[in-house]
């Protein structure tokens, strides 16, 4: 701005003449004081750096990243997977209903035993079933609608669940039928916004959470204290996904409405509208899962177990099966009678569930 | 409770993506060359110009998006959902039907992105002029939201039938076809905007969220965010595209005759046949495991150390060698770090007092350096303290022991003993369903233990077999 920097200069100028005659000409100059005083504190206020050259010391380093992208961006996805064989049909159909939410069916997870689930809804019920009979084997019901988050303890003996609470509750799963979950539960996270999303890392001792808050957070469960944060979004943190790896644990956390770390530690997707893949290596996104007649966007995605397959739940009702390698649409599955809310695959890879808008639940192979 | 209370400005700009997408399919479905073939329809004794069948919808977005006709029916009731194509025959019913029932294209100036949300006064005019019209004519839903909004906008309740009694005025001078069609256009308009009770609520978008769309200050603080940011991310190091696409090829590969949903597994997939003879077969204590299994555990260290029964063996492994205290020490550390706050003063100084004191009986061989710095910090004990000694330890075995019990008697014999399961006979009568067996939860395996006062690691659990089945 060089209207200011001149008007200071020379403002500068007239406090350095002062300066140099000496400080006793001040005191015989009140009114002159004061000015001078204007002045210093305006200096003070000034910021060092301006708003323009900040923005263009931004802009530069933004264009030498992408340079540095493009300088290892030496091949494409789909030219890699051109010598591998093209998937044969897919045939996959809903082979187990889970019917007993009352309202939309917010989220999923899997328990380790490969059979279990845990479910959460917007009227704020939390239910477990043992999937592969479709009993209800638990149900718990939270002082809060719009349940987001929840998710199974690694030992398959608690539940953690939140969502406009702005909490993160833990409940220990106790098989009594005359106990009441709600009794022992355990406030663990406490956030400024709602809770999004939130997981056990590798025990059932710490849990990391995503809040509307825009921050992640890593939890004592025993204690309730925060060991961890992360701050850096700039909007409602709306996913996350853990993956522990050789050096400890990493986890990937988006804004945009689903992230599903691969199992390959190396590549993470995302979806905004669209399902992207991105190589957390090679620093880029690598690939787009689009098709002319999908309108809607993804609500939630998960990898098969050999990362070959991708599949997404849709706001339209379906669920595209995407082939990660070549970029092409293998299946879409119809059933669902409203947005597809949470699709998570088994832990062995046997089948995946998708949670719906319906109030529904389906197990598909 | 919290909710972002987000202006409607900011939901409807997560909203108009959809919209412009499909606003430019609707378009070019009207296209006069490349779009549907737009005629007469017949709607009992009038005609109705430049409207289409159902049938002619679904078969242009077979040809245009080349899809299933599943797929494409499927597609074209998301336009009627939405309002943009609407029935003549049964106006109430907002589906579509592959036939010869007639449909139209809505107007523009009804689209969802050009009237939402939809106002409430416009919808007390609409209310108004179907009372005048014929009394009685309102639905039991729409009687409760006239008498609603009677309430709420007494005060330009007058404006409100003056509209009413103005556009019912100027229709009447029109022709029959128009007035059945403006009719039909404003009805669908209000079903999809004010849909009756127990019908979808297509627009239905959940609560409020703060996305990345809504305006950001462009102020110092950001830019000055921005440029840290980009910083660290130039700073990172990146592989060649090339590299990292061909190991994700090669892992791919690796793992697809694991992958039971691509490739099927043996003996069954349980979900399909209700047999649970493959959560059987590779549970945690089997005596025999199967040969995928074991050889899953030669693609690298961590699936080795991931499978309780793997660990075990390799346990075995290390005994032989002497070296066992590697693996004891590891599995320490990672109690240490995963395990109840309360608890890490008291297993860091077991650990101190097993593995790294000198003339500890497991005593474990870390390089002096690290050592050190672990006796420096053990002084003030914390969760991650182990960890470098923990890593030291790690890669030695992952570089050392691993690769050589991949080449030793034990795995290759235990390979050898391992089997494939025989497939899951079809049964004699298809449509008989399995009985679905159900096993005992987690919850109870651990509680049981804790009756028992018995230690048990948090990680194991058992499913049993051949239980009665609850139902």
């Amino acid at each position: 701005m060089p209207n200011t920097k001149y008007g200071l200069t020379k403002r500068f100028h007239f406090l350095n003449k002062y300066f140099q005659n000496g400080l006793s000409s001040l005191h015989q100059n009140t009114p002159r004081l004061r000015e001078i005083l204007c002045v210093l504190v305006e200096m003070a206020a000034q910021p060092s750096d301006t708003l323009a050259t900040l923005k263009t010391e931004s802009e530069t380093l933004k264009t030498k990243l992408e340079e540095e992208r493009a300088k290892l961006h030496d091949v494409e996805l789909h030219q890699v997977a051109e010598k591998i064989e093209a998937l044969g049909q897919f045939v996959m159909k809903t082979r187990r209903a889970l019917k007993g939410h009352g309202n939309k069916v917010l989220c999923l997870d899997w328990c380790k035993d490969k059979r279990r689930i845990v479910s959460s809804s917007q009227d704020g019920k939390v239910i477990v079933w043992d999937a592969f009979t479709t009993n209800k084997e638990h149900a718990v019901t939270m002082p809060c609608t719009w349940v987001m988050a929840c998710a199974y303890a690694p030992s398959g003996c608690a539940v953690a669940c939140g969502g406009l609470d702005n909490k993160c509750s833990v409940y220990p799963l106790s098989l009594d039928k005359n106990e009441n979950l709600a009794a022992k539960k355990k406030s663990v996270a406490m956030h400024t916004n709602y809770l999004s999303a939130c997981c056990f890392t590798n025990s059932d001792m710490q849990i990391l959470t995503s809040s509307g808050d825009g921050t992640c957070a890593l939890w004592d469960v025993e204690s309730g204290q925060m060991l961890q944060s992360f701050h850096g979004h700039a909007a409602d943190v709306l996913c996350l996904d853990l993956a522990p790896s050789e050096t400890g644990n990493t986890f990937v956390s988006g804004v945009g409405t689903d992230i599903s770390r691969n199992v390959y530690l190396k590549t993470s997707l995302i979806t905004c509208k669209q399902c992207r893949l991105y190589d957390l290596r090679a620093d880029r996104e690598v690939a787009i899962y689009s098709k002319e007649s999908i309108i809607f966007g993804a609500s939630s995605v998960d990898f098969s177990l050999s990362g070959r397959l991708l599949f997404g739940g849709y706001n339209d009702y379906t669920i595209n099966v995407w082939d990660v390698l070549k970029g092409t649409r293998v299946s879409i599955l119809f059933g669902h009678e409203n947005r597809v809310s949470t699709l998570r695959v088994s832990p062995d890879g046997t089948a995946f569930c998708s949670g719906s808008w319906d109030h529904t639940l389906r197990i598909w192979a | 409770m919290t909710i972002n209370t987000l202006s409607q400005d900011g939901v409807q700009r997560q909203q108009m993506s959809c919209l412009t997408k499909m606003e430019r399919m609707v378009i070019s479905m009207q296209d006069p060359d490349m779009g549907i073939k737009l005629r007469n329809q017949r709607l009992l004794i009038t005609v109705i110009p430049h409207a289409m069948t159902g049938a002619d919808i679904v078969e242009w977005l077979i040809k245009k998006c080349s899809i299933s006709d599943e797929e494409a029916l499927h597609i074209g009731q998301i336009f009627v959902k939405y309002g943009y194509i609407y029935p003549l025959k049964e106006p109430r019913n907002l589906i579509l039907k592959v036939d010869d029932s007639p449909y139209r294209f809505q107007m523009p100036y009804y689209w969802m992105s050009t009237r939402w949300p939809a106002s409430e006064l416009d919808y007390a005019i609409y209310l108004a002029k179907k009372n005048i019209r014929k009394q009685g004519e309102l639905i039991e839903y729409e009687k409760e939201c006239y008498n609603a909004l009677h309430k709420r906008i007494n005060h330009t309740w007058d404006f409100v039938v003056m509209q009413a009694r103005e556009q019912l005025r100027a229709s009447k001078q029109r022709r029959k076809a128009d007035r059945i069609v403006l009719k039909c256009q404003e009805q669908a308009y209000w079903l999809v905007n004010r849909p009756p009770p127990g019908t979808l609520d297509s627009i239905d978008h959940g609560p409020e969220r703060r996305t990345m769309n809504t305006r950001v200050q462009l102020n110092a603080e950001f830019y000055k965010k921005e440029i840290e940011h980009n910083r660290i991310s130039l700073a990172r190091n990146r592989v060649k595209s090339s590299i990292c696409l061909e190991s994700y090829v090669k892992y791919c590969e690796q793992y697809q005759p694991h992958d039971p949903i691509m490739q099927g597994c043996l003996p069954s997939i349980p979900w399909i046949t209700d047999d649970i003879m493959f959560w059987n077969m590779n549970c945690e204590t089997v005596a025999v495991p199967t040969k995928l299994r074991v050889e899953r555990w030669s693609f690298s260290f961590m699936e080795l150390l991931n499978d309780p029964m793997g660990r075990k063996e390799f346990l075995t492994y290390l005994k032989k060698e002497f070296s066992a205290e590697n693996l004891c020490f590891w599995q320490a550390c990672e109690d240490v770090r995963h395990g109840e706050t309360s608890k890490i003063p008291e297993k860091v100084d077991e650990v101190y007092k097993q593995f790294l004191t000198p003339g500890a009986s497991r005593w474990v061989n870390i390089d002096s350096k690290t050592m050190e710095k672990t006796l420096e910090g053990l002084k003030r004990p914390h969760r991650f303290v182990l960890d470098d000694a923990q890593m030291h330890i790690y890669f030695l075995m992952k570089k050392d022991s691993y690769p050589r019990y991949l080449k030793s008697d034990l795995y290759k014999n235990l390979f050898a003993r391992a089997i494939v399961p025989q497939e899951t006979k079809k049964s004699v009568f298809p449509f008989m369903r399995r009985q679905r067996h159900s096993s005992p939860s987690p919850a109870l395996a651990t509680q049981a233990a804790e009756d028992d006062g018995k230690a048990k690691n948090s990680n194991s659990f058992k499913s049993n077999s051949g239980t009665a089945s609850r139902r």
